[in-house]
């Protein structure tokens, strides 16, 4: 992997030169830094075609994922230009309709299309895949032995509530289809669980109903004692409580970067088939939850059924049509 | 009582810091948006009409796109200031844009906005805050998120933005739902502001694309 370099980094979000007390420095309240102390955008992941930042945007603690394409020098640079803009477009569009229609999608918060970054929501938790790696490799025995979603083995919980998510991952697939967009790579890594907002969820005056709640505002707590950074921040989010995410998480659709707006049953079916695949190579026990995933699916909006009916096809020749005409 | 917020954006240089002030019972509106209509040098601000911005994060998001613009040589309008106010808008008319969002001879709420610049050093918070007060006949107001929550004119928001009303919530968790109880319409609206919030970020950022 590639080490974080300034110039990956389009403008305005090259890093500050740094200032005199870099290190150091006292907390911040979030609107109003002295000397912004900010953090050089973090490297979260690469693709081929674009690099993902952690950053913050507009306030210090409106934590934002920064997706930045740049400029590929191999390819004409009109050409480039367009393809960078038109691609990002796409993203940002696709995004935008499914947050005014309520898909659970990250927001966009900003877009430059002529340095080609986009500025999205940050989604905290943990991808399903990750979800699905924890849970069926620590109960293997329990899901793989059993049919039926929760009866004889020794942790139904856990067993219940990874049914309970598959349910949540068909609706949410569903309520993407039913509005017409198709995300076009729609894989396990793609699919995230996030934590209810502790603050938000659970009102000042009222217990909170669950262990989540609790063990998320106990775990920032305690750190807020401490001084905070942005760096804390994060390490402190990424340190989920997996069990609670598992029953009370939502789930969120990210990586909208091949995502097109098309009414074909044909796309639709194309996404459920890459999930499909993307679950069968987590572990043989995902293809059985995967059903509970399809058959929500199937419930969930009108034209469900005919795109699970195209998903047969799809399942008999692959994901791409015959390239002969 | 000082009524000025100074916010720094990230990633923005730390010569553009933006000074905001808010005005209730503004009585010369019509007199300061004279001074805009004739490009008084003296009252270059955005002048916004208080009611149309959602939340802090909500102007916030204008204003980086309008320096960040100005930065790199793309203004569409005449100056950054006017450029925050087009900035607002989710479509590409500049006059609508004005009319919408800008200071209009009704306008009662006032959101006075400045950008610093390197080439003006000598403008600080103070120097503005002084300039407002003497140019303003309002009561000044601190700019936040609960004050703007009083002053927001929600249906006005849903227009400009082709907003739907209230449309039937996404599904969620059940547990939620059975915890809420009398808290849900407090809840609720808080939830939708935000949710209003992402969705009009988001038109924004898309506009003139």
């Amino acid at each position: 992997m590639a080490p974080y370099t300034p110039h990956t980094l389009p403008p305005p979000f090259t890093p500050f030169p740094s200032t005199s007390n870099a290190s150091g420095e006292p907390p911040q309240p979030a609107l109003l830094p002295a000397s912004a102390p900010l953090p050089p955008p973090r490297l979260v992941t690469q693709g081929a075609e674009s690099l993902l930042f952690r950053t913050a945007f507009l306030t210090l603690d409106t934590a934002c994922a920064l997706k930045y394409r740049p400029a590929k020098a191999y390819r004409h640079a009109a050409l480039d230009r367009r393809l960078t803009k038109a691609r990002l477009l796409a993203e940002a569009r696709s995004l935008v309709k499914c947050r005014r229609e309520g898909v659970r999608v990250p927001a966009v918060l900003g877009a430059d299309w002529v340095a080609g970054w986009l500025a999205m929501e940050w989604i905290p938790g943990l991808t399903i895949r990750a979800c699905l790696d924890h849970f069926l490799h620590q109960h293997h025995h329990d899901i793989s032995s059993s049919s039926a979603p929760a009866t004889a083995d020794p942790n139904p919980e856990h067993s219940a509530a990874l049914w309970g998510l598959m349910a949540r991952v068909g609706r949410a697939v569903g309520r993407l289809h039913e509005i017409g967009v198709v995300h076009g790579d729609l894989t396990t890594s793609n699919l995230m669980i996030r934590p209810p907002p502790p603050a938000t969820t659970i009102p000042a005056g009222l217990e909170p109903s669950d262990e989540s709640g609790e063990r998320i505002s106990a775990a920032t707590g305690a750190r807020k004692t401490d001084e905070e950074t942005i760096v804390a921040a994060e390490e402190s989010e990424d340190d989920f409580d997996a069990t609670a995410l598992l029953q009370h998480g939502t789930v969120w659709l990210i990586d909208f970067g091949l995502a097109a707006q098309t009414p074909q049953d044909e796309d639709r079916a194309v996404d459920l088939y890459v999930l499909e695949r993307a679950f069968g190579s987590t572990h043989p026990a995902a293809e059985e939850l995967f059903q509970e995933v399809l058959r929500v699916y199937g419930e969930s909006y009108k034209g469900a059924k005919t795109a699970l009916r195209r998903l047969e096809d799809v399942r008999a020749r692959g994901r791409k049509r015959s390239m002969i005409g | 009582m000082t009524s000025i917020q100074t916010l720094r954006l990230p990633h923005l240089p730390q010569e553009n810091p933006i000074f905001a002030a808010c005005f209730v019972g503004v009585q010369n509106a019509a007199f300061l948006r004279q001074q805009l209509l004739q490009g008084n040098s003296e009252y270059e601000y955005a002048f916004l009409d208080a009611t149309t911005i959602l939340s802090v994060n909500h102007l916030l998001a204008a204003v980086f796109r309008a320096v960040n613009d100005m930065l790199y040589g793309r203004l569409k309008s005449r100056n950054v200031h006017s450029e925050i106010v087009y900035c607002l808008s989710p479509n590409n008319n500049i006059a609508e844009s004005f009319r919408r969002f800008g200071i209009t001879e009704s306008t009662t709420a006032l959101l006075a906005v400045k950008v610093g610049m390197a080439s003006h050093p000598n403008i600080t918070a103070e120097s503005v805050v002084a300039h407002l007060n003497s140019a303003v006949q309002g009561q000044p107001v601190s700019f936040n998120n609960d004050e703007l929550q009083s002053l927001t004119d929600l249906d006005k928001l849903r227009k400009f933005y082709k907003l739907e009303g209230p449309k039937p919530q996404p599904k969620r968790p059940a547990r939620q739902i059975a915890t809420n109880g009398a808290q849900d319409s407090l809840e609720t609206s808080a939830e939708s502001r935000l949710e209003m919030e992402c969705t009009i970020l988001g038109l924004m950022a898309l506009r003139g694309s």
